[in-house]
């Protein structure tokens, strides 16, 4: 059990940035990796860092060559990823209403189809997961969760939509994800939440982090037209149930 | 208050700043400048921040129109045909409009983006510390999304200093540098000469997002999908295809294609530079060397100041003829209407 963890590689991102890559998969545990070293620069910083970005399975460092060589960065990034423990602290978990299929998921029938399955049980199975942010990318607040029930695994449409609507939850390989704002997509669209997870002028402007785990509530669509009114005028929406 | 009114622009024309990086782990994009050594070069003519708020002027003419007072601008960045009210207007240099005159830029040559910086800046309400436009997320002030004619540029009133040239570096057509990696293992080396010994053009339908390279079909060892990871300005990034994308600043902030390599900090700008269809080549340099060109562009970056020079009193500006005449015709220095607009 006490197997030393092996050390991440130190990839070149350009002559101000360097990938700390934990695995060249989609991997729970090379991503709690990831959040557990971008925890530790946020607790210790190191001069010259001008911001971090997460992913599933590497760490994003960009940092000012000014200040700070590769090569000096990179020590100190190994001797931080070395003492960085891959475990939960303070984990926030938020509860989000979607409305399932309808004119909000119009790929809901199609994926029962191709998954031989009804729509009631793919809501069942999407709603009952127990998900974390794995990431935040591509657009402001398009958040992906990695927990995905492995009977939703789907390969991603041949032919991505230019817009999809803005708040589509949708499934794609072996993610889940909650896109804020309309835009292109590739995924299977299965509903909407009236949850902004990024908007402008809202206190926080971003509402999920990293790391945060989420779970769904299935709501009708009248809920949905409700909330989507009040989100719309600034209210979260999405339920801080713990901590 | 003064005012300049956009009386004509075309496509790829946005207000730009240096952006909002510090929110990426959000998905939000920093978008800014292209060129950031012309941003800079802009703004301190004009006695500006370096990153303060500017016209981003895509490869189309524009003209602009002073109203409420006084306008002095700053223009750098690709050289154009200038002028206000018949005067010709070097670029590298400031300028003012008088109540109800019009600058008149003809055709970017020998790039892609000219700056337009305002005395003063422009007003607005800065997004996350920033009024530079990225229109996909709908941010950026005073308009979310490309410049229109009739849009207004808020700014005070020109302070009726002398106006400056600045000196700036040489021009050159040397290749562009790169570092390989984060997934240069990702090619084989044969592949990744392939890349290098290659010509390139950049295709019409790169944008602000990415510029699309025509050129060699470059080939991955296993596969062109990888799990998404970030990006930075510069990635290039090579999809199913074989033909490379290079992230510019309104690039998604995560992408899924195998990275080869990433253009080297000094070099963004030049490359962001390029016209559509000019050839032009890669060239691989170390990490060391290239954080060292980093650190020299910064001191270049923070030496324009220094770089301000006094317009010569006959405001007559060689370069510009000389650029104006290079199709051969007889060109006057007074009459605009002689210079040679050269189409793109």
């Amino acid at each position: 059990m006490a197997e030393p963890l092996s050390p991440p590689r130190l990839l070149p991102s350009g002559d101000s940035a360097i990938t700390v890559e934990f695995s060249r998969t989609i991997d729970d545990a090379a991503n709690r990796r990831v959040l557990a070293l971008d925890r530790v620069i946020a607790a210790e910083p190191i001069a010259g860092i001008t911001e971090t970005v997460p992913t599933y399975r590497s760490l994003l460092v960009h940092y000012d060559p000014v200040q700070i060589t590769f090569d000096a960065l990179g020590e100190q990034l190994l001797a931080r990823a070395a003492k960085a423990p891959p475990t939960e602290g303070g984990t926030r978990r938020w509860r989000i209403p979607i409305t399932y299929g309808g004119e909000h998921g119009i790929d809901l029938e199609d994926v029962a189809k191709a998954l031989q399955t009804t729509p009631d049980e793919i809501v069942a199975r999407h709603a009952a997961g127990d998900y974390r942010v794995a990431m935040i990318g591509f657009t402001p607040g398009w958040s992906y969760l990695s927990g995905l029930d492995k009977f939703l695994h789907l390969p991603r449409r041949k032919e991505p939509r230019l817009v999809t609507p803005a708040g589509t939850v949708s499934i794609g390989g072996i993610q889940t994800g909650v896109q804020c704002l309309a835009g292109p997509s590739g995924w299977h669209l299965l509903g909407r939440t009236p949850v902004r997870t990024y908007q402008l002028h809202r206190d926080p402007t971003f509402l999920l982090e990293p790391g945060d785990a989420v779970s769904f509530t299935a709501v009708d669509a009248k809920t949905f037209a409700e909330q989507d009114r009040a989100a719309e005028a600034g209210e979260f929406i999405a339920e801080l149930v713990a901590p | 208050m003064s005012k300049l009114v956009v009386t004509s622009i075309g496509p790829a024309s946005s207000v730009q700043d240096g952006g909002r990086p510090g929110s990426q782990r959000y998905g939000l994009t920093p978008s800014g400048a292209m060129d950031r050594l012309s941003l800079a070069a802009a703004n301190t003519l004009v006695g500006n921040e370096p990153f303060a708020a500017a016209v981003e002027i895509g490869p189309f003419g524009a003209t602009f129109t002073a109203r409420g007072g006084a306008v002095r601008v700053g223009l750098a960045g690709a050289s154009r045909n200038a002028e206000i009210g018949g005067r010709p207007v070097a670029f590298d240099s400031s300028a003012t409009l008088a109540d109800g005159e019009t600058l008149n830029l003809g055709f970017a040559r020998g790039g892609s983006f000219s700056y337009l910086a305002i005395e003063h800046g422009i007003e607005g309400e800065p997004m996350f510390g920033s009024l530079a436009v990225n229109a996909r997320a709908g941010l950026g002030s005073p308009y979310p999304r490309p410049l229109q004619s009739g849009d207004e540029l808020k700014t005070k009133a020109a302070s009726g200093a002398a106006e400056r040239r600045i000196e700036l570096p040489a021009a050159t057509d040397a290749p562009i540098r790169i570092v390989f990696g984060p997934q240069g293992d990702e090619f084989t080396a044969e592949n990744k000469q392939l890349f290098l010994n290659s010509e390139w053009k950049i295709s019409a339908t790169s944008d602000r997002m990415g510029y699309r390279l025509e050129g060699a079909v470059i080939k991955h060892r296993d596969g062109h999908n990888i799990v998404s990871d970030g990006t930075v300005n510069g990635s290039i990034q090579v999809p199913g295809n074989g033909q490379p994308i290079v992230l510019m600043p309104d690039r998604g902030t995560s992408g899924g294609y195998p990275k080869i390599a990433t253009v080297i900090t000094a070099d963004l700008g030049r490359f962001a530079q390029t016209s559509a269809g000019r050839p032009f080549r890669f060239k691989a340099v170390t990490m060391a060397e290239a954080q060292a060109e980093a650190i020299k562009f910064h001191a270049l970056l923070h030496s324009l100041p220094d770089r301000l020079r006094g317009i010569d009193d006959f405001g007559l500006n060689i370069e510009a003829l000389r650029d104006a005449n290079v199709a051969g015709q007889a060109v006057s220095a007074v009459d605009v209407s002689t210079w040679q607009v050269a189409l793109p």
